[in-house]
This record gives structure tokens, sequence and C-alpha cells, in this order.
């Protein structure tokens, strides 16, 4: 049996089906992040000062793949243009061009940016005890300049025992009162060599940079994981549609083909639209 | 052009995001403002918004209207809990 309206417009809505179908589920998908999005900002509009970090995300590594994902946003129309001038071959390698972005885009969150997240140490000091760990912090200079405390000191565990973490310290922390680290930095700083003790006792909670570790890092990964996801889902269409299957559907009616290729396109292109927002919301502000 | 363009801005937000505009609701403000542009230029170029059937345009004002509803919960929310304030 063929499936109506692939092609043809539907005489009532005046569209292929297709096209209503991908703007209804577009519609849904605005709603589950505009879900995670509103939770975003109650979050983070009610952390109590100095809870919600900054400057803990790599910048540049965030923008490159900012820029892979509008590129690959780019390809996806060409590859759609292709198809409409019947130019099959160059379809071929603007669809290729896309899933390849695609597939940058996954390996550098999964394999660079998170794992390096999963390194990472952090631990919140209890509020009776911040002033024992002051050359760390350099709170009582924040609090004289009006900025916002800082209770937590991180790096890389070194090693622990039944009662102390030793952390080789973050910039921030090795060196608190700094006016440079008043401000996240555009290029990443390496951990220092300056190791610090802490007491177990004195410490509130201490993770990696998981999930547990805050609202923030919580949010964080909940977002850019479900972004992930829809990466991944678009990334399997596209091979589908690269693949040579394809190439029959594309013999038998190219409009075919050419219309798939626009919905897919469109889910892409609203993946995209999302990382706009992600982007500045959890790396830069 | 247009992706030249959202690269472009991409750079703007990264810069303007070391700038201190005096308080961080401002430069939040700001991020948010070269966001949507840039989201608004997706969304009217790529994604043929600019010129689409009026069916569509329904389907999106329903979900505009709906998701600013899902925001507006979270403001009363805010009124409604007023413990950190």
């Amino acid at each position: 049996m063929e499936i109506p309206y692939t092609v043809s417009t539907r005489p009532d809505t005046g569209l292929w089906n297709a096209k209503i179908g991908i703007w209804l589920f577009l519609a849904s998908e605005v709603m589950l992040f505009g879900a995670l999005f509103s939770a975003y900002i109650f979050l983070r509009v009610d952390a109590a000062p100095g809870m919600w970090p900054h400057g803990l995300l790599n910048v540049p590594v965030g923008t490159m793949n900012t820029a892979i994902l509008i590129m690959s946003s780019v390809t996806v129309v060409l590859a759609w243009a292709a198809l409409k001038m019947r130019r099959y071959r160059a379809y071929w390698w603007y669809m290729l061009a896309t899933i390849s972005c695609g597939v940058i885009f996954l390996t550098v969150k999964l394999a660079y940016e998170w794992p390096q997240k999963f390194e990472h140490f952090g631990a919140y000091i209890k509020p009776e005890a911040l002033g024992k760990y002051e050359k760390y912090l350099g709170n009582e200079r924040r609090t004289e300049k009006g900025m916002e405390p800082r209770i937590e000191i991180t790096g890389h565990l070194h090693s622990q025992n039944a009662k102390e973490y030793e952390v080789a310290l973050d910039p921030v922390n090795a060196d608190p009162n700094n006016p440079a680290m008043d401000r996240p930095h555009f290029l990443p700083l390496p951990v220092t060599d300056k190791i610090a003790t802490i007491e177990k006792a004195d410490v509130e909670r201490a993770t990696m940079f998981l999930p547990t570790h805050s609202a923030y890092f919580a949010s964080y990964f909940t977002i850019t994981g479900l972004h992930g996801l829809h990466v991944l889902g678009g990334v399997l269409v596209f091979i589908y549609m690269w693949l040579p299957v394809s190439k029959k559907v594309y013999q038998r009616n190219p409009e075919h083909l050419a219309n798939r290729v626009e919905v897919s396109g469109l889910f892409w292109h609203f993946v995209d639209l999302i990382w706009i927002f992600v982007f500045p919301l959890f790396y830069l502000l | 052009m247009v992706g030249a363009l959202l690269l472009t801005f991409t750079a703007v937000t990264v810069a303007l995001s070391y700038v201190d505009f005096g308080t961080r609701k401002a430069n939040i403000g700001i991020a948010m403002l070269v966001a949507t542009l840039k989201a608004g230029a997706v969304a009217a170029v790529f994604m043929h918004l600019a010129a689409e059937k009026r069916l569509i345009y329904r389907i999106l004002i329903f979900t505009g209207f709906f998701v600013l509803g899902l925001f507006w919960l979270i403001l009363l929310a805010w009124y409604d809990y007023p413990v950190f304030r």
C-alpha cells in the first residue's frame, strides 16, 4: 500500500503529511526542553550564594562544538538543495559532511568533555570551617569587594585516607586573592602543583564533577545528555538516508528523498537551536 | 551566508561574556538576546519559517503559548516560596 501525501500536498492542509508531523513533533520537543530549561532557571535563581559555579567548562572546546553544529546545519541545507537540483553525488558528499560533524560533536562531548569532568574533584567546606581554609578561598577579600563567597575547593584528588583528602589545587584555589581569578578564563588553566590537605571533618560533601556534585552539574549532564541523544538520533537517521538504500528512493521519486531530507533537516536545525541556548547558559554565564 | 552570520554571532557571544556589563544579570540578558537572534535566524532561514504555510504558524503559536505558560509557572512558584529571600 502506498503511503499517501509523502510528496503531493494534502488538499485540506495544503502541506505534505510529514511536514506537519515533524512540526508537531518539534512542538512537543519544545515543551520537553522548555521544562528542563525552566527547571534550570528555577535551580539557578534559587541557588544559595557560592552554590552556582562559574567557569568550570572548557569554553574553547564548547565554542568549537557550537561552530561544528552550525556548519552541519549549513551542510544539511546544501544536501537538500542538491537533491532539489537532482545532483545526487553532491547530496551524498554534503550528507557525509553532516554526519561527520555530528559524530565529531558527540566524540568531543563523550570522549573529551565529560570524562574530563569525571576526573575533577570538588569539596564543599562546612560553613563553620571556611575560615580554616581562607588561604585557598580568599573570602576576606571577596566579602570586601561584595562578591559571592567561595565555599568549594577544587582540583585533582591525589589521595585520600580515613581523615583527609589531598588535592592538587585548581589555580583559583591556589592563588585565590589574585584579581585575575575573579572572572573565568577563556583558555582553561591547568591544575597547579600546589597540594592542599583538607580534613574530611570539615567537608560538607565531596564528589567528582558528577551529577551528584551540584544542581549545576545535574542540570548540565541532564540537558547536554538529552541533547546528545538527539544528535545521536539525527546522525542515525542521516546515515540511513546516506546509505545506498536511499539511492533506490531517489531513483523512484527524487522528491520523496528530498522531502525526507527536509524533514530530518528540520529536526537537525532544532537540535542546533537548542545548543545555541545551552552553550551560553552553561559555558559562559 | 547565514552560516557565516551564525558563526560570527557565536564569536560575539563568547567575547561578550568576558566583558563586564556591571551586573551578572546584564551579562545574562545580553547573551540571551544574542542567542535569541541566532535562534531566530536558524528558524527563519534554515527551517524556512520566513515563508511557511499558515497551519504551521498556528501549531507554533500554540507551542509558544504553552511554553510561555511553562515559564510562567516557574515565576508563580518563585513568588510562592519565599524561604530564600
